[in-house]
């Protein structure tokens, strides 16, 4: 694995790994089978799939009966990847979810497209700020906040083969680029994309590009911060985050996700357990979402590099 | 139905229809197929069918709207502007920061949306519990429920069927956008739903069947559901997505579209031409 962060977009888009990702699996591998929910052309699935089409199995707008369909495909042996937007693959199909999948022991990874304000344009009823909270609460499960489009391609290649119920979310969109494209970045372990003593920012999603820009911020300021990128936030990488928050003795959580259940829920518990230091997060707070451009609705939640810093300052002057 | 009625109707079909790509070509893009197909069933329900009153958007005695196939919010917000629910300059603030005019339904934001929907399904059953309201408040609103076939494919729709029909919701009229087209294309090649019709029978309904692109055969067909007889009421509307804007019906994946400033403007012109040739 080789981090090239320097700020910059990667120039590919995540849905264009999708559609180039998902096809490939199900022809390589004679047990993946592909569930979409007549979402198939939102992810670019549609064409590469035409010649193995008796497994890309398009199940209409019936999420609920889809999840139940691909469990009972993972029972007869296959290996099924699900996709949908993220709210109707949490909310709308959960109880199948977790009895269907998890309860009854059949594996199968789940792909929620556009998670928090990513959804953007689609607005409040298609933006799940509580969609990591749902999964957090299946035993077992493994959640993957996608950071850019290598990671996304490694994720489901390693959930395919994992045990349980996978859930990956991920904005259709660019992201800036973190990992080297053919990194391998193993699932449970977070990675150190900075490294400074004075606090810990540990970020998912769109939020790991805005925790870097704030460090560069500080650093100009004179404080130095850690950065983790969390994208596996089931299962979470507990020594990692004991380990910064001893070193640093402050932290800042950031996710595209609300304050409850999701990654700031999860690192809590184990500064709690383990390590009490001071903590806030930059995380949406007890709030529906809303209709606009991705930029606005970042501002509008609290979702920005300037939230990062001002997070990092209140945690700084609470460690005294 | 007399010829001037008939006029008028078509012509308020067409000026929704300008008004909805106002709205989507302020945008840039959105999802015109699916709020053209509706634009002549808007018509006639807001055109006098539905008891409204755009200065009192909450009285409770009204006629409710619940367009469950949310994403086609430009074409309900088209026909509320045209009625005089909120300024018509209003149509350019779609999806824009602090807008009331969200790209799905919201009834919490849009004076007149009687219903929030986006999540596909969901409207069905908000409608029974409305039109079972209206009966156990003792008024004799109607409840009018647009669902789309794509969204038919959804289980909580035909759970909202069975309810419906064995509540005996006679106060509601469910009308299907059989425009045959979802997200991914043909609904056929999708998910198959067979035969409304059939369906809609078997499940309890009064139903029928007319051209839902016609003005007459909808308004001929909602005068029936006006007194109730222990059904409820189902028109399969067959209609086509993208229906007034013929270079958008053509186009198969026409479910969310980009619309520039040269097609703006062409279409613009060839709706304009129609509504004179209407209003002259
Ligand atoms: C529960 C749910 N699943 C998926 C979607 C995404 N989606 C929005 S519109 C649409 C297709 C709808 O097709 P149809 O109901 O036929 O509508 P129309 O053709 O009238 O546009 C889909 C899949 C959604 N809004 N809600
Ligand atoms: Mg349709």
């Amino acid at each position: 694995m080789e981090i090239v962060y320097n700020g910059e977009m990667d120039k590919r888009a995540c849905k264009e790994v999708l559609g180039r990702v998902i096809p490939q699996l199900v022809k390589e591998d004679p047990e993946i089978v592909y569930l979409d929910a007549d979402l198939m052309s939102c992810i670019g699935t549609l064409k590469g799939t035409r010649d193995v089409a008796d497994r890309a199995i398009n199940c209409g707008i019936a999420e609920a009966n889809m999840i139940g369909v691909a469990c009972g495909l993972a029972s007869a042996g296959f290996k099924p990847i699900v996709h949908t937007f993220g709210p109707f693959a949490s909310r709308r199909c959960f109880d199948q979810v977790f009895l269907s999948a998890g309860y009854a022991k059949n594996d199968i990874t789940i792909i929620g497209t556009d998670p928090g304000v990513m959804a953007a344009m689609n607005g409040g009823t298609h933006m799940p700020f509580e969609d990591m909270a749902l999964y957090n609460t299946i035993p077992g499960a493994t959640i993957i906040d996608v950071t850019d489009p290598t990671l996304l391609e490694s994720a489901i290649r390693q959930c395919v083969n994992r045990k349980g119920v996978k859930y990956i979310r991920v904005g259709r969109k660019q992201y800036a680029k973190v990992y080297a494209e053919g990194s391998e970045v193993p699932i449970g372990k977070a990675t150190v994309l900075r490294e400074g003593g004075d606090a810990v920012v540990f970020a998912s999603g769109i939020l790991v590009h805005e925790a870097m820009k704030a460090a560069e911020t500080l650093a100009a300021e004179g404080t130095q911060i850690s950065v983790l990128d969390m994208f596996s936030v089931k299962p979470l990488d507990e020594e990692a985050v004991v380990e910064y928050a001893r070193k640093t003795g402050a932290v800042v959580v950031a996710e595209n996700h609300n304050r409850h259940g999701g990654l700031y829920a999860s690192v809590a518990q184990v500064l709690c357990e383990r390590c009490p230091v001071p903590a806030a997060c930059v995380a949406v707070e007890d709030e529906f979402g809303e209709v606009g451009p991705q930029g606005y609705l970042q501002e509008r939640f609290g979702l920005t590099a300037d939230h990062v810093v001002a997070q990092v300052k209140a945690v700084l002057a609470r460690k005294g | 139905m007399d010829v001037s009625k008939k006029k008028e109707l078509q012509a308020l079909a067409v000026r929704i229809r300008m008004a909805a790509l106002e709205a989507i070509h302020s945008l840039g893009s959105g999802h015109i197929g699916g709020a053209l197909s509706i634009c002549d069933v808007l018509a006639v329900l807001y055109g006098g069918e539905m008891r409204v009153d755009p200065q009192n958007p909450q009285w409770p005695e009204r006629d409710k709207l619940v367009c469950s196939k949310g994403h086609a919010g430009p074409g309900v917000y088209g026909t509320l502007a045209v009625k005089g629910f909120f300024p018509y300059e209003e149509l350019k603030t779609l999806n824009r920061p602090g807008t009331r005019l969200p790209s799905h339904c919201d009834r919490n934001k849009t004076p007149g949306v009687d219903m929030t929907t986006g999540s596909l399904g969901q409207g069905t059953s908000l409608a029974c519990g409305m039109a079972m309201g209206e009966k156990l408040r003792g008024r004799d609103s109607r409840v009018f429920l647009i669902v789309g076939d794509g969204e038919s494919n959804e289980g909580q729709v035909w759970e909202a069927f069975s309810f419906a029909a064995a509540k005996k919701l006679d106060n509601l009229v469910v009308l299907l956008d059989w425009n045959k087209r979802q997200l991914d294309g043909w609904t056929e090649d999708v998910l198959s739903m067979g035969d409304y019709v059939e369906k809609f029978n078997a499940f309890g309904f009064d139903t029928v069947k007319v051209d839902g692109n016609d003005v007459e055969a909808l308004q001929g067909a909602l005068e029936r559901t006006r007194v109730g007889n222990g059904k409820p009421f189902a028109i399969v509307m067959d209609t086509v997505k993208g229906a007034g804007i013929k270079e958008v019906a053509e186009t198969v994946m026409n479910h969310s579209l980009t619309v520039n400033d040269e097609q703006y403007t062409r279409w613009m012109a060839q709706l304009q031409s129609e509504l004179d040739a209407l209003e002259g």
